[in-house]
């Protein structure tokens, strides 16, 4: 299953892109109740969206996004039916990507 | 002989030709695009020394046309949405801020050519702090501030 949910829908020419994507975003500075141990860290560092050929939103992580992260931007000059493809890669080289056509 | 050798040389540059197509049209993108991510910024532990590491300068103006939308009492720090809506003109970059976080910077958003100048994430804060957006447009920087109370943190411990 994919790790990704994303959604677009296209309004007045202005395509709203909502994604949520399953990740434990780990800071690195949590402690494990039961061993007192730090959790190590692991978080996603980079996500990417394009539209055709074109980078509509390059987001770069820390850690202090929150868990199972939510990410919402709006873009221009799409078509009702385009496709738009998201990836993402974590500080542990773990990566996942997902298209969607826009509504 | 010799066409023999020939052919193992040419399916031997075939081979090599492919993978730098593929890294050159972005199909391995991990080591390419982490070069982007700034491992200074993201570890300074505060918000101008992050700011130079991002953007190479922490001078900025204050703009009443960045607008932060987040709670304003936050019960669950390691919930918080914020919301960045700006209407300046030709923005490139958002990057958000926690400016109590042991590593302020949050997120750095780099928007394409049509991409509009709004952002919305949840991040965490491990204490009562300002949420700092700093906008890039042009080759200034712009920025606003939001308080947002925290009552339980949400960075560990």
């Amino acid at each position: 299953m994919s790790s990704i949910k994303l959604r677009a829908k296209i309004t007045d020419g202005v395509t709203a892109v909502k994604v949520l994507i399953s990740h434990p975003m780990e800071t690195g500075l949590q402690k494990d109740k039961k061993t007192g141990e730090k959790i190590p860290a692991h978080f996603i560092q980079e996500v990417v969206c394009k539209h055709k050929d074109t980078t509509v939103m390059t987001a770069n992580w820390g850690g202090a996004i929150s868990k199972n992260p939510y990410l919402s931007f709006n873009f221009k000059g799409a078509a009702a039916g385009d496709t738009i493809s998201l990836s993402w890669v974590d500080n542990k080289g773990e990566k996942d990507s997902a298209e969607a056509a826009i509504s | 002989m010799t066409s023999m050798k020939r052919r193992i040389f040419l399916k031997g540059s075939l081979a090599t030709g492919a993978v730098g197509i593929a890294v050159s049209t972005g199909l391995l993108t991990p080591r390419v695009s982490l070069a982007a991510w700034s491992k200074a910024a993201f570890d300074a532990t505060d918000v101008n020394a992050s700011l130079s590491a991002l953007y190479g300068s922490s001078g900025m103006d204050n703009s009443d046309k960045i607008k932060i939308k987040a709670p304003d009492i936050a019960e669950n720090g390691a919930v918080v949405p914020v919301t960045v809506t700006t209407t300046i003109d030709g923005v490139s970059s958002i990057s958000l801020f926690a400016d109590q976080n042991a590593t302020p910077l949050t997120a750095e958003f780099l928007l394409g050519p049509t991409t509009e100048g709004f952002v919305s994430t949840r991040i965490k804060m491990g204490k009562t702090a300002n949420v700092v957006a700093v906008v890039k447009a042009g080759d200034k920087l712009y920025s606003s501030s939001k308080e947002v109370k925290v009552t339980i943190g949400g960075c560990g411990g």
